[in-house]
């Protein structure tokens, strides 16, 4: 706290000697450095938390502290009755930023939304590899280049999306970090001067906060957008303090060096808490941690013994010994705070007995395993070794012996995916745009057998119910199409669903207005400072 | 002289070039593909991974790859970092300031409290200061430094309140880099405080860098004093009866000090090494932490880059102890 009231104080006196008026500054200990500030070329979190978030908009955005659609840059959509055409009718009289470096001559309009997704799309057009090594990873990741047939202005505020087939979660997708939109006018200016580059450094957008500077590795400055179409912020300038270390972090936060911090080591959060000048928020992450077994390779093609098996597992000793209280049990392939999560469906009992006999029923006896273990740490799966540990201890009770392999990261994902694998995986998700689809598709649909499905389970029920589900756009009709998939899911078990992880935010007791983002983001418009 | 300059001199190109293929093979050996790694749990199309193969220049045979490489270091390319997109060579020179300047008072640190206790040490052998010196020093150097920094940042940041926690200027300030020394700029800025502030950060990694360095050159310092204080010629002196302090001062040590230097010269890899933790603890924003960053992105471009910088630099700062040695100890040059 003392170091934040030096410094409010050098402001204030420096603000005063000035002439100028009273600057607000909100400090954040972000946990690394951006790969860059255009957000589309990028995958990870820490990247979108300093360009996407602060100093761009999308279409439609994300309701704060939800995975709901809004409207953003858009103002209202329709979709066509097929399902392949999707207008945005788009706000008018939002401003880009004004900095040194771009004075905007017009308003936002609806060349910048062609631009910012054309660059992605058209292999041939200028801006497609505009710094060397460049790629859109994200915007392929999500089959964007399938999707889309034709992106159209039909007017100045007026854009349609054409696509090549019915995709519901096109709208979510539209609220993704990728799907940002830039300046085409600043684009023209960089084209001009020969110096594309600059976009990915000196980055122009429409958002909350303006950019002011990058000091590599050290702090980035950003300034309130006077002419935010969403109002002024209530902060004047925005810090972003890199610090690597959780511990440090921790430090900087209670020596008063700054106001918020993402992810503080489990150890720390106790006496964080306990900590009269800190607030804690927590709210469960979007994602889940999970063991896939291969339903290709017997025993594990035979659903009774997958649910023998999880009946063996103490989700409570998991959570106790791995999660350390960051952690909620998982009985569903979606998390919690995900529409059409289906809280009916009961979770296998914990009952070592009855999975022994089930296994015998089954005739299983004798029955050797691997379990693949995770070399990094992730939300969903901080420490992935101890957790097959625990299962391993647990499956010893009825009398399934395991042995634990991993490998290194890069290589564990790519020989997961093997048709043939001998073994149970241990891995996880975090959700990209809070659509159902986006778990269930992706993890367990029959066309990602072979990639992210790591069971290799293809169900036809269970497949034609997300099928269907792609191209209805109702969201009651399709949240009831995804609850009865869950049920035919937890009926099959490809998956024993370990657990979805809890993120813990600390931050100083004066800091109001923030809300926690349950995709994982971190945004700081409309976050007050109390003097 | 000039013959040993020319010898030193020749040694160094076959050295560079054994770098620049150890950088090479070592970022290749290490288990990891950058692509794979940058996909995360979402995966890549084997279609999709072999265009970025071809993008990034994987698909080629290695050593055209190596060759390709060597010729872009000979023009001064160092290629484009996988994940920022921006030149090696450009975040190399942005960020090596920094680490240059906790270096330099890291190494001030640990001479100007190394060479008097390895003295005194050495003079008062066997006394109680020498015993708890040697000490001290033997704990320093077997230091765990990420422990040590924590709980420096714990004690005086945390509990005392004396030091700033993290970074290298309060963000209150706010100015161009002009040198790239914080402690310079700061000046440079006219703004008040600032190079209050500059100085006030870089206590504690001063410290906790300068450890192993203060710890190898008490010792030295120590060991070559009581080798010298052992001469006939100290002896003489002593005879003459020249008071203590010039025997020691003007006789003792300066040869004394020779072999100290090639220690202090060594150092500088040690430093670069210690660089990597104290940087990553205290959020310094040098090469260490851009080091550890990229191996864990497996961003192969600027681990190399880097590598081969980071041993230029070591090469030579040795090359100039090397002459600076044959400059003060004449038994080398004529060898």
């Amino acid at each position: 706290m003392r170091m934040i009231k030096t410094l409010l104080a050098a402001t204030a006196v420096t603000a005063v000697l000035s002439g100028a008026a009273y600057a607000k500054t909100l400090v954040y200990c972000s946990e690394g450095s951006p790969e860059g500030f255009d957000p589309a070329p990028y995958t990870s979190g820490t990247t979108f938390d300093a360009s996407s978030k602060p100093l761009y908009n999308r279409l439609v955005e994300f309701k704060r502290g939800t995975s709901e659609v809004i409207p953003g840059l858009a103002e209202s959509w329709d979709v066509s009755s097929d399902g392949l055409e999707y207008t945005f009718h788009l706000r008018s009289g939002v401003k880009f930023h004004t900095t040194s470096y771009f004075t905007p001559t017009r308003d936002f309009n609806a060349d910048d939304v062609i631009y910012s997704f054309e660059r992605q799309r058209l292999a041939d057009g200028p801006w497609f590899e505009y710094t060397s090594g460049i790629s859109w990873e994200y915007f392929n990741g999500m089959s964007m280049p399938d999707l889309i047939k034709g992106v159209e202005k039909v007017d100045d505020m007026t854009v349609k999306f054409v696509l090549n087939r019915p995709e519901a979660p096109m709208v979510a997708n539209m609220a993704m970090d990728f799907a940002s939109i830039l300046s085409a006018e600043y684009a023209d200016q960089l084209e001009a001067a020969g110096t594309m580059e600059m976009m990915n450094q000196q980055p122009i957008g429409t958002g909350p906060f303006n950019f002011v500077a990058y000091q590599q590795d050290a702090a980035i400055r950003y300034s309130a957008h006077p002419d935010y179409w969403g109002g002024k912020q209530p902060v004047d300038d925005l810090v972003f303090a890199i610090t690597t270390d959780a511990a440090v972090r921790t430090q900087k936060l209670l020596a008063g060096e700054c106001h918020v911090m993402p992810y503080p080591a489990p150890a720390d959060i106790d006496s964080l808490k306990a900590n009269a000048d800190i607030n804690v928020l927590e709210q469960q992450g979007l994602n889940v941690g999970y063991l896939a077994y291969n339903t290709q390779q017997a025993p594990f093609d035979n659903a009774n013994v997958r649910k023998a098996l999880n009946s063996a597992i103490n989700k409570q000793a998991i959570l106790d010994a791995v999660f350390q209280g960051s952690g909620v049990a998982a009985k569903n392939p979606i998390p919690p705070t995900m529409w059409s999560y289906n809280d009916a469906i009961e979770d296998d009992a914990f009952d070592p007995e009855a999975a022994k006999a089930a296994l015998a029923a089954e005739g299983v006896t004798d029955l050797s395993m691997k379990i693949w273990a995770m070399p990094v740490q992730r939300p969903y799966n901080p420490n992935a070794r101890r957790m097959a540990e625990v299962i391993q201890a647990d499956f010893a009770n009825i009398g399934v012996d395991v042995e634990i392999i991993s490998y290194e990261w890069g290589e564990y994902l790519s020989r997961s995916k093997d048709l043939d694998r001998d073994g149970a995986v241990l891995l996880g998700w975090t959700g990209d745009n809070g659509d159902p689809d986006n778990f269930l598709a992706v993890l367990l649909g029959c066309d990602a057998v072979g990639g992210g499905n790591r069971a290799q389970w293809c169900n036809e029920e269970f497949d034609a119910l997300i099928q269907k589900a792609k191209t209805v756009s109702d969201v009651a009709e399709r949240t009831a199409l995804y609850e009865e998939a869950q049920v035919v899911f937890k009926r099959e078990a490809p998956w024993a669903t370990i657990a979805h992880s809890v993120v813990f935010m600390p931050m100083a007791a004066n800091v109001s207005g923030y809300v926690m983002d349950p995709l994982g983001g971190h945004w700081f418009d409309g976050v007050d400072i109390a003097e | 002289m000039f013959r040993f300059i020319l010898n030193k001199l020749a040694l160094i190109i076959p050295t560079f070039i054994g770098i620049t293929i150890v950088a090479f093979a070592f970022v290749r050996v290490l288990p990891g593909d950058p692509i794979l790694l940058l996909a995360g749990e979402r995966g890549v199309d084997p279609e999709r991974y072999q265009q970025l193969l071809v993008q990034f220049g994987y698909d080629r045979p290695i050593w055209v790859q190596y060759f390709d490489y060597l010729w872009g270091l000979f023009q001064g390319d160092f290629g484009n970092s996988i994940s920022t997109k921006r030149p090696v060579l450009g975040e190399f020179l942005t960020l090596f300031p920094a680490t240059l300047e906790l270096s330099f008072f890291a190494i001030i640190f640990a001479t100007s409290l190394g060479i008097p206790a390895g003295i005194i040490a050495a003079v008062r052998r066997g006394s109680i200061f020498d015993q708890l010196t040697m000490g001290v020093a033997l704990t320093g150097y077997s230091m765990p430094i990420f422990w040590w920094g924590l709980l420096l940042i714990i004690l005086f940041s945390g509990t005392l309140g004396w030091t700033p926690v993290s970074g290298r200027i309060s963000l209150l300030y706010f100015f161009p880099a002009v040198t790239g020394f914080m402690t310079i700029d700061s000046w440079l800025s006219g703004q008040a405080g600032a190079f209050r502030s500059a100085v006030s950060h870089l206590i504690l990694p001063t410290i906790v860098l300068g450890t192993i360095p203060l710890a190898v050159i008490a010792r030295q310092t120590r060991s070559a004093m009581l080798e010298v204080l052992g001469e006939d010629y100290v002896r003489t002196a002593r005879a003459k009866g020249l008071s203590p302090r010039r025997v020691i001062g003007l006789h003792a040590l300066r040869n004394a000090l020779i072999p100290v230097i090639t220690t202090i010269g060594l150092q500088v890899g040690v430093l670069m090494a210690g660089a990597i933790l104290t940087e990553t603890i205290f959020s310094w924003p040098g090469i260490g932490k851009w080091m550890v960053d990229s191996i864990s992105r497996r961003d192969y471009p600027v681990v190399q880059g880097g590598l081969v910088l980071i041993a230029g630099i070591v090469m030579m700062v040795n090359l100039i102890v090397d002459l600076l040695y044959g400059l003060i100890n004449p038994r080398i040059r004529h060898q």
